[in-house]
């Protein structure tokens, strides 16, 4: 009776299952995939999808690794890992260091495509945010083919989705490379078409708005006019199909289309944009809350955001001052003395910090900052400077002691101590945050960096992070490049009223003349405003100025300091500014401090940039996987 | 202890079994040697800079093997026999390449059979001419003559001639203990250059230091060098 009864159990069990078709059963839909039409059926999906790709938009310097950002002797890197690949090489690979110069992520551009197409025929979405989505992507792949432009020149333009036939023959998808000025005027043609279709509206700043397509008009307008009119004098640096290089006789085409993109911000037709000036009485740390002062500020125009909890950076953790940091670590990006010293006087002059009077004597300074008075307030808002403080905190940098006799005393590790002639205490006789030659995250040049240190409170933990966003577009660039446009076509009154604005904004007030603006004023004017921003790297590429700056000879003490103002100045080994506590009891300069210029002894190559440098590697596995793409020059 | 025996057997023998199939290919045993040569005279460069590809066409795909000439000028490959073609890509190396009619670098093709030796003739900008290295009075002083071979459209200015001394042989930009610069402007007797630079203090100590004299020619990234010497004092 009972086996009959289970009998009849299991039976109903095979009928029930074996009831479904076949092909029912083996078609599971997965629970854990979406698929495009599901993706694509809801609103607030695509919005999330549309928040990825922006979270994928990339920039060459990346605040999220900070070794990205200040290459080029700007700076010094104080790590351990970091001093060969930095300074005990002469030249830079092509495809930069660590990898940083190349990035041929078509996969991001087939997804952006891909959005766009799928967008398209969705029908959950009403057609103005259907329009406004496409239109965002479409910005998205405009800037990313500006990136790649400036990296490579001329890449192969995929402007759908393209899809493989499975014939085995793969001709069809093998896109040739299109000429560089082909490239820009693709994102020049886009961002036209873009800023009608996208909103005038400055309060947005992680997403595309009108300003954001003028401004990525602009940078790309310029860039190509300089590479016109720069790139006659490095003629080697061409391609017969025009894939790298663009005719001198296009450039003041795109200076006029730089200068109109420009002059739409600044007359406001795209929101309310100005310099930020919310802390008149104190502009360096005006200049510094430009970057982390996230509400009304009007200066910043595009960003790659961030949020505490979703999507955090460490860059306050690495980079902030080491002494009582918030994590045993920081201080990794030390700016370098030939930074430093390029930031203007206030009487628009140059000049070398004042170490030494004429005879040779040390000039003493009663406080540390002393020596720094005077200057572009633009330097103690990008660098942190000895005897200034960070998030309330002073800073401790001083190399050691410096006796009347000329011996000097110090010490291996940290605030070492060390007992003083004529004392019978040991007392400190080194700064806690160095300069001790080789103690990586102390500040090995003297400063560290200020520019992006977040000063909210536990932005330095590891577990915490730091919401800075990083600026991809801001007016000061805007002003900048109407500036240089504007010089360019020969209307040098204009160039100085726009340059005055930024100047003027840093302290700067003493206006420059007509006269006065030169291309070795804008090269520099963009160099301080820019430190650390990543657009020193493409200046240095697209000026053409690179193989000068960068000639492999060893920069001697006397060319550090002298010829300050030219574009072209040689700067290949980074110096230090190294403080010292003058010590001599009974003298009046007892306890004041002298300043040494110094070069690391990590310091071993003296940089050599080859004109192969001038734009990136398109690797061997890219070109032998397309045969149509044609090698870079002199690679 | 029978059975663990047994387990070793099986094991050598499958062993054995299994490794007799030829699973590999015989290792490359022709070589490819050979200079980069002016009128029979090798030219000098530095080290790691001027790079040049071999392809091998026929196999799918065409990459290059990259690789570098030592600072003598040479190269060394141990390759499969089989046709290969040589190429300095465009901008690189202090000297003219042939060019195709299209402008882009012509490569020079090599039928290895068995070891094959190979001196490639091309056009420095200019030659290095009886380098005389010398030490006096903790001195180095180099004098060279620069003899112009390019004269045509693809002429190169000089940009600076550099002594370099160093610790190693590698005396060049890159690892010298000190140098000295004489600009291309100040050169006035192109038969009579003369360079002289202090020997610094060599930690650790020794009694020799090597010498050469490089030129560099304005929008040519590679230098060529005159042949490394030894100085011992």
């Amino acid at each position: 009776m009972k086996e009959k009864f289970l009998i009849a159990i299991f039976t109903l069990f095979i009928l029930n299952q074996g009831c479904k078709k076949d092909s029912e059963y083996l078609d599971i839909k997965p629970t854990q995939v979406l698929s495009t039409e599901l993706a694509f059926s809801d609103a607030a999906q695509v919005l999330s999808i549309l928040a990825d790709l922006y979270t994928r938009q990339y920039d060459d310097s990346r605040i999220a690794d900070w070794r990205t950002v200040a290459d080029f002797n700007e700076a010094f890197y104080s790590q351990n890992d970091q001093y060969n690949t930095y300074h005990g090489n002469n030249s830079w690979g092509f495809t930069g260091p660590n990898n940083f110069w190349v990035n041929w992520n078509y996969t991001y551009v087939r997804e952006l495509n891909l959005f766009m197409e799928r967008c398209a025929t969705s029908t959950a979405l009403d057609a103005p945010t259907k329009a406004l989505y496409i239109a965002e992507a479409r910005f998205l792949r405009a800037s990313y083919y500006l990136t790649l432009t400036r990296l490579y020149g001329g890449v192969p333009l995929i402007l759908k989705s393209l899809e493989y036939d499975g014939s085995g023959n793969t001709t069809s998808l093998q896109v040739a490379r299109s000429k560089e000025s082909a490239m820009y005027d693709f994102v020049i043609s886009e961002a036209e078409a873009l800023k009608v279709l996208l909103p005038a509206n400055s309060a947005t700043k992680a997403r595309a708005t009108k300003g954001a397509a003028l401004a990525m008009q602009s940078r790309a307008a310029l860039s190509a006019a300089s590479i016109a009119k720069y790139g006659s004098s490095t003629p080697s640096v061409t391609l017969s199909g025009g894939e790298v290089g663009i005719p001198s006789s296009l450039a003041n085409g795109y200076y006029t289309i730089a200068l109109r993109a420009a002059k739409e911000i600044i007359d406001g037709s795209a929101g309310n944009y100005s310099l930020y000036k919310k802390q008149p009485n104190n502009l360096s740390e005006n200049f510094a809350a430009i970057f982390y002062d996230k509400t009304q500020n009007n200066e910043v125009i595009w960003v790659d955001d961030y949020a505490l909890k979703f999507r955090r950076h460490g860059f306050t953790q690495v980079n902030q001052p080491r002494f009582g940091a918030e994590e045993e670590e920081g201080g990794r990006i030390n700016p370098s003395l030939n930074l430093v010293q390029s930031f203007e006087k206030l009487d628009n002059t140059f000049a070398p910090l004042a170490t030494n009077t004429s005879s040779g004597d040390f000039i003493y300074y009663t406080n540390q900052e002393d020596i720094f008075a005077g200057r572009d307030a633009r330097l103690a808002g990008t660098v942190i400077l000895p005897g200034s403080t960070f998030k309330a905190r002073p800073v401790d940098i001083w190399a050691g002691v410096q006796l009347a006799d000329g011996t000097v005393i110090t010490g291996g590790e940290r605030g070492s101590q060390r007992t003083l002639p004529g004392k019978s205490a040991p007392e400190q006789v080194v700064g806690f945050d160095g300069p001790i030659s080789g103690i990586e995250h102390s500040a090995q040049t003297g400063f560290y960096i200020r520019k992006y240190n977040d000063p909210a409170i536990g932005s330095g933990q590891r577990g915490i992070g730091s919401a800075v966003w990083q600026v991809r577009y801001r007016y000061a660039e805007i002003l900048l490049n109407a500036a240089e446009a504007s010089f360019e076509l020969g209307q040098a009154q204009d160039a100085a009223f726009y340059m005055n604005q930024v100047r003027a904004r840093a302290g700067l007030v003493i206006p420059l003349t007509a006269a006065e603006i030169t291309f070795d004023r804008i090269v520099h004017e963009r160099r301080v405003e820019f430190a650390f921003e990543g657009q020193y790297f493409y200046d240095l590429r697209r000026f053409r100025i690179a193989h000068k700056i960068f000639d492999g000879v060893a920069l001697s003490q006397a060319d550090l300091l002298s010829n300050l103002s030219s574009a072209t100045k040689r700067s290949t080994q980074p110096y230090s500014l190294l403080p010292y506590k003058y010590y001599s009891a009974g003298s009046p300069n007892n306890g004041k401090w002298i300043y040494k210029v110094n070069l690391s002894g990590r310091v071993t190559g003296s940089d050599n940039w080859q004109m192969g440098n001038y734009y990136s590697q398109i690797t061997d596995d890219i070109l032998t996987n397309n045969p149509k793409l044609v090698k870079q020059p002199n690679q | 202890m029978k059975i663990k025996f047994h387990y070793i057997l099986f094991l050598a023998i499958s062993t054995v079994l299994y490794s007799c199939k030829k699973d590999n290919y015989e290792a490359p045993k022709a070589s490819l040697t050979g200079r980069i040569v002016y009128k029979g005279e090798p030219l000098n460069f530095e080290y790691n800079r001027v790079t040049y590809e071999l392809y091998q066409p026929g196999f799918g795909k065409t990459g290059p093997i990259t690789s570098i000439f030592t600072p003598e000028g040479s190269f060394v490959h141990l390759l499969f026999d089989g046709n290969y073609k040589m190429v300095v890509p465009a901008g690189q190396g202090p000297f003219v390449w042939k060019q195709t009619a299209a402008g882009k670098p012509d490569s020079v093709a090599i039928t290895l059979k068995g070891s094959t030796n190979l001196d490639i003739e091309v056009l420095p900008y200019f030659m290095v001419k009886s380098p005389l290295i010398s030490y006096a009075a903790g001195k180095v002083t180099g004098t060279c003559k620069l003899e112009k071979i390019v004269t045509d459209a693809n002429a190169k200015t000089i940009e600076r001639v550099t002594l370099y001394i160093s610790k190693t042989q590698f005396a060049d930009s890159q690892t010298n203990v000190a140098s000295v610069n004489l600009a291309g402007a100040a050169i006035t007797d192109l038969n009579n250059v003369s360079l002289s630079v202090t020997v610094p203090v060599l930690t650790p100590t020794q009694n020799y230091v090597f010498a050469s004299i490089g030129v560099k020619f304005s929008g040519v990234d590679d230098m060529i060098f005159a042949p490394t010497k030894k100085i011992t004092f």
